[in-house]
């Protein structure tokens, strides 16, 4: 039998992380949950991760950092909304997890070559570069990127794409790419500046 | 009618059957769909997950694009673009942050955000707008004896849509009975079909799709009506995975509007129901009236 440690301990904690969670848009809620469950019986996902939305939940509260950032939980979410619909005490629990993946991707901690979080940047420099998404050029960076091998068992699929003419190899974009670099650049300029401020 | 028409870029790619579908069905009924000049990624689950500020402020990009495009609403039919672009309504009402970063952005390119853009999904509009009585008139070719399992997904009616309830939401239960089709109980309407698992960690995502597919089987239904793109994508082109790991569960799945077009006479193929994996069988021939 394998035997596994479940007690955590007070020097895991990383202090104050929790409140920063909760200082997310959307987030601030939190503080209320009653761990009745509810989160983790709706979600359709919660038996395949390592930890349920509730322990989530409490261990973000607990200030678990490193646990809740490590777990492959976060990156599980599909954001079906269905905890957040059901949930007693309104809590925005999809929010926490957007947060929590937010700051496990600035942080670096997550399960490298797992390939959530690599599609979700993928995603979002193709967004920056071209103003849209392309989605088979976007799978086929996220298959070089993350696992290369996953395009031979894949070859059906492109071949039914193909087949009924939705493999689309042109990138899409926008006109005004210039714009649109612009306006992300001043936004978050300015955030700069209010987190530098005393 | 005319509504500003933000299509997203599934429509334009794995989607493209939807737009295919839609535009001619919304033209029939008189309703004109105006794409908005320049409209941009709304960045989907996936930017939210990297950073949410910069999500918001490329989403807003949209609204303020639909504002200066006239009062109109503005109509997407993408569950992820829809949830987006409502959400980012009220993160820039509720969030001071939020909504500074927003305003530096816009003005920075000359663009400004009011905050009044409605946004709406094509069934919504539909069902409210339009009316059931309209569309019944147009129905030249009754969908009768197809039986429809209705399947609206997540992110159109959780949790920002106001239209329809989170879990039982039956618009589009409506609306297909008003083409002539059966409806079928359909419990699992808005659970997840795995969204981009399915391709990621496909042990989990493929699991549900199973699930959805195999229980439209069970309940004796013909076709999975779909209001999403990635759902549409989800049900029909994981088929040959799915079954091989979990058994037989074949049944096509085709957007809502691609039903409407049968109804109304139009021809399967200007429909885009040749994109589908798994083929939609042709509708019955009409027997001569005696």
């Amino acid at each position: 039998m394998e035997i596994t440690r479940t007690v955590k301990y007070e020097a895991e904690r990383v202090r104050g992380f929790g409140k920063e969670i909760m200082a997310v848009p959307g987030c601030d809620r939190l503080q209320s949950c009653i761990q009745c469950g509810t989160c983790s019986g709706t979600c359709p996902l919660s038996v395949y991760m390592e930890h349920s939305p509730r322990q989530i939940m409490a261990l973000v509260r607990a200030d678990f950092k490193d646990e809740v950032l490590r777990s492959n939980s976060i990156w599980l979410c599909a954001s079906c909304y269905s905890c957040t619909v059901e949930c007693p005490r309104e809590i925005r629990i999809t929010d926490i997890m957007y947060a929590l993946k937010q700051r496990a991707i600035e942080e670096g901690t997550y399960p490298k070559r797992f390939p959530i979080p690599v599609l979700a940047r993928e995603f979002a420099a193709m967004v920056r570069r071209k103003g849209r998404i392309t989605e088979t050029l976007l799978v086929m960076r996220l298959f070089m990127k993350a696992n290369w091998r996953a395009v031979l068992g894949s070859w059906r699929q492109g071949l039914g794409l193909m087949r009924t003419g939705r493999f689309v190899l042109t990138q899409e974009h926008i006109e005004r790419r210039a714009e649109l670099a612009t306006m992300l650049a001043a936004a978050a300029n300015g955030a700069g500046k209010e987190k530098d401020a005393p | 009618m005319t509504y500003n028409y933000f299509p997203g870029c599934s429509l334009k790619g794995l989607g493209r059957a939807y737009e295919e579908s839609l535009l001619p069905v919304m033209r029939h009924l008189g309703v004109e769909l105006a794409e908005l000049d320049d409209w941009n990624c709304c960045g989907a689950t996936a930017y939210m997950s990297v950073d949410e500020r910069m999500a918001c402020v490329l989403a807003a990009r949209n609204l303020a694009l639909a504002e200066k495009a006239g009062p109109q609403d503005l109509v997407t039919p993408c569950s992820a673009c829809y949830l987006v672009l409502n959400k980012t309504k009220h993160y820039i009402r509720d969030s001071p942050d939020m909504s500074a970063a927003v305003g530096r952005g816009l003005g920075a390119v000359g663009l400004k955000y009011s905050g009044n853009t409605a946004v709406r999904h094509p069934l919504d509009v539909l069902v409210h707008d339009v009316g059931l009585d309209v569309i019944k008139e147009k129905v030249v070719r009754p969908l009768k004896g197809l039986k429809v399992a209705p399947y609206y997904g997540c992110q159109v009616v959780r949790p920002y849509a106001t239209f329809d309830d989170a879990w039982n939401p039956t618009t589009m239960d409506r609306l297909l009975k008003t083409l002539g089709a059966e409806v079928v109980h359909y419990p699992l309407k808005t659970k997840c079909c795995g969204a981009s698992l399915t391709g990621t960690v496909p042990e989990a995502g493929l699991r549900l799709t199973y699930i959805l597919l195999k229980e439209a089987v069970r309940r004796g239904a013909d076709v999975i009506a779909t209001i999403c793109p990635l759902c549409q994508f989800n049900l029909d082109a994981y088929h040959d995975l799915v079954e091989r790991r979990w058994g037989p569960a074949r049944i096509p799945t085709v957007y809502f509007t691609q039903l409407m077009g049968l109804a109304f006479g139009m021809p399967a193929k200007q429909l885009g129901l040749g994109r589908c994996f798994v083929p939609m069988k042709p509708l019955p021939e009409v027997p001569a009236p005696a």
